[in-house]
């Protein structure tokens, strides 16, 4: 086992290069910034690597199990002796799991942006910021109590915002961060209150003590069932709005308005942050606390599965109808992550039926790999064209064949095709489904097919379709093709992970208990899905192959539909509505009416009766030192007279 | 026999022919001049009572004693003060000193 100084190391070398280059490089060295946050990456990886490998196959397992180790721990903050903030390590096939995908897409996004980011005015900024994600990132994933994993959830929150907000000088990109913001801290504020619920009844902050405690028949668990609020349990309320927490980081309905336009950041960043490691922070935490929801309140799992479901659903639909080729890649890192919070929410605790936990973990295993290749990839087409927008895409598969070959592997493995990493995740996923929960696995299977059907519209519509022409308006020209080596490595690596990473045994590995759940291949099973996916991408190659007017004949057909799914089902409308219209007239308007009269009203009556009497007995400070002792005097004989004569 | 009410008969008409001057007199130097007037009739008082009541003790004595120390340094203060008015305004009318007045 690696000393628990390295293991530290994995988390801090990224915050150390952000430090040295934001208080030093940024001025001195700005051009060797973008090594010098690569190569502390690149340390951590491997610490990373090596650390998983310790872990999965020589100390992580005890008998059967692996167990959790808290390789390092000290305490940060003693309220009480009861009441502590430790900040530790935590170890365990899930953290360990994370750190790898974390320290791996950072990596790739770092080196990549070596050539993308080059000649950037703020370059060394960029990378500093990445360092600072990065830090808090796998603070996150290595947090070891619920008040740790809020402060590096917060961490991940700003570091997320001055991202999305990079380009500061785009009035858009400034909107996106705030949306970004406000709406993740709305949901904190949900994660906050689940904090303060669970750890009050359960009397811990420590993620095992908590569990333990509330998974096993005691006191707490028996108080924190029978206190109720509203019709339901205070665990109920505790699990589910920690659950809002983490749908609001996962993008998850209602709270992914802000995910799409998250898309103003850097494209490299939207691998990063809103691919493959942010959002599923929210699967993460309900993984973390996954035997509470699984043993103790199956109820709250349930919200889990039904909003996963319908985020899932509800992406895919919209996906179809957007131009924007991030934004279609938005939708569908939404859908993905729907598919895995659903995975959670179908599967139960222990043995054969952890086996949605499993596929959840396993999902976002691979989806990393293939979502970070898609985002590269769509930077390279941007580089290159200059546009989000499909319409001045087509035809590039000549112009860029790597970038071509790498996003063809993404989109089959996102559509689960096998032998591509998507297709075994998706399976266990909807093996998962299918064993428990029938209804949630027919949508599942329906969102497959138009996930196939997007990915591969977006496909064709950039590689094939009409024939490139660059644009002569701003001088642009078509000959300096894919872009530096240090853009296609990631690619060709990751295009390497998307393939064979499905064949890992990821029943051996990441299980809800820690044991080995023996996963077996039903050829039969596979068959719907894998066709259904197939028709989707058949039915893209005929629209969208070649230039044909069928596509728009579809939509007219559709015309409801296809107009609601364009406005993204006009969630964004309804939220303005509510915002502007409702909260500001009926609340905020009232609200600022009492503050300007009644509140200031007051203040400035009791302003004006004091100065209306001091002006009516200012004559008495004249200022004559006799006047005054003449008055001492009268006061004197005064009380002298009353306690003489009266007060015996 | 001279009694106590001889010697309060003494410090009350000292005590008001003080206040007296304080009320009328315009010039500070007598407006001090004054207030040691009133302090002594304090003294006497002080004395008599500690003579007449409680002849076997000293209290009244040590506090004529601090009384007459801080009149002492009270009539140093006050006649710097008095002399830094003259200096400015040539005047040491107590009316006409209203340079710190709003």
């Amino acid at each position: 086992m690696l000393s628990t100084s390295l293991i530290a190391l994995i988390p801090l070398l990224p915050v150390f290069s952000f430090i040295l280059i934001a208080l030093v490089g940024r001025k001195y060295f700005p051009s060797y910034c973008g090594v010098l946050g690569t190569i502390s990456l690149l340390i951590s990886f491997i610490l990373a690597v090596t650390v998983a490998y310790d872990y999965f196959f020589l100390v992580g397992k005890v008998g059967d199990t692996f167990q959790q180790i808290i390789a390092l721990k000290f305490t940060w903050l003693q309220f009480s002796p009861n009441v502590a903030i430790d900040m530790a390590i935590l170890l365990d096939p899930i953290s360990v799991m994370m750190i790898v995908i974390v320290t791996l897409v950072s990596l790739m996004v770092h080196f990549y942006s070596l050539g993308y980011m080059k000649g950037e005015e703020r370059y060394a900024t960029y990378y500093s910021f990445l360092g600072l994600f990065t830090f808090s990132m796998l603070g996150l994933v290595l947090s070891s109590n619920i008040f740790q994993i809020y402060i590096f959830w917060e961490l991940v929150g700003v570091s997320s915002y001055l991202l999305i907000g990079f380009y500061f000088d785009r009035p858009s990109a400034v909107a996106a961060a705030q949306k970004a913001f406000i709406i993740t801290r709305f949901a904190d504020l949900g994660f906050l209150v689940g904090i303060l619920i669970l750890s009050y009844y359960s009397g811990t902050l420590d993620f095992q003590t908590l569990i333990m405690r509330l998974t096993t028949p005691t006191d707490q668990l028996h108080n924190i069932t029978t206190a109720s609020f509203l019709g339901m349990s205070a665990l109920m309320w505790g699990l589910v709005l920690v659950f809002i927490g983490g749908a609001g980081k996962s993008a998850m309905f209602p709270l992914h308005v802000w995910l799409p336009d998250a898309m103003e950041g850097p494209t490299p960043v939207s691998a990063l942050i809103h691919a493959a490691t942010m959002v599923v922070a929210g699967v993460f935490l309900v993984a973390r606390l996954f035997p509470v929801y699984a043993i103790s309140c199956p109820p709250a799992l349930e919200v889990v599965a039904w909003v996963g479901i319908v985020s899932s659903f509800l992406a895919a639909t919209i996906a179809c109808t957007q131009t924007d080729i991030k934004r279609v890649l938005a939708y569908s890192t939404m859908s993905q992550i729907g598919y895995m919070m659903f995975a959670l929410g179908v599967s139960s605790y222990g043995g054969e039926n952890g086996l949605g936990y499993m596929a959840s973990m396993f999902h976002l295993f691979t989806h990393a790999m293939f979502k970070a290749l898609l985002f590269l990839g769509a930077g390279s087409v941007i580089h290159y064209v200059h546009s989000n927008e499909m319409k001045d895409m087509g035809g590039l598969r000549k112009l860029m064949p790597i970038t071509h070959i790498t996003f063809l592997v993404a989109c089959l493995a996102i559509a689960g095709i096998p032998p591509f990493a998507g297709f075994f995740s998706k399976e266990e996923i909807l093996q998962a489904a299918f064993q428990s929960n029938k209804p949630i696995f027919i949508i599942a299977i329906i969102t497959a097919a138009i996930t196939a059907f997007y990915m591969f519209r977006l496909y064709f519509n950039i590689f094939w379709n009409k024939d490139f022409h660059a644009h002569s308006t701003d001088g642009h020209d078509a000959h300096h093709g894919e872009g530096p080596g240090t853009m296609l490595i990631p690619l060709i690596i990751l295009g390497l992970l998307s393939i064979g990473a499905g064949f890992i045994p990821f029943g051996k590995l990441v299980t809800s208990d820690g044991k080995w759940l023996p996963t077996e291949f039903h050829p039969t099973f596979s068959i719907a899905p894998v066709l259904l996916a197939a028709g989707g991408i058949f039915l893209a190659m005929t629209f969208y192959k070649k230039q044909s007017p069928a596509p728009q004949r579809f939509a007219d057909g559709i015309k409801g539909i296809y107009t609601t799914a364009y406005h993204k089902f006009y969630i964004d409308e309804i939220y303005l509505f509510i915002t502007k219209k409702i909260i500001f007239n009926l609340v905020g308007r009232p609200a600022a009416w009492f503050d300007r009269n009644i509140v200031d009203g007051t203040m400035n009556l009791l302003a004006t009766i004091t100065g209306k009497i001091s002006f009516l007995i200012r004559k008495l400070q004249s200022g004559k030192l006799q006047q005054y002792t003449a008055y001492f005097f009268a006061g004197v004989i005064a009380f002298v007279v009353v306690f003489v004569y009266w007060w015996t | 026999m001279i009694g106590l009410t001889h010697f309060l008969f003494v410090s009350c008409i000292l005590f008001f022919i003080g206040i007296y001057g304080f009320l009328t007199r315009r010039n500070m130097i007598t407006m001090l001049m004054s207030i040691e007037l009133i302090l002594n009739s304090v003294n006497i008082n002080f004395i008599a009572f500690n003579k007449f009541l409680y002849a076997d003790k000293l209290d009244g004595l040590f506090f004529t004693i601090f009384i007459i120390t801080i009149a002492a340094a009270e009539a140093a203060v006050a006649i710097a003060i008095i002399i830094n008015l003259y200096r400015n305004s040539h005047s040491i009318d107590v009316e006409e000193a209203d340079i710190m007045k709003f």
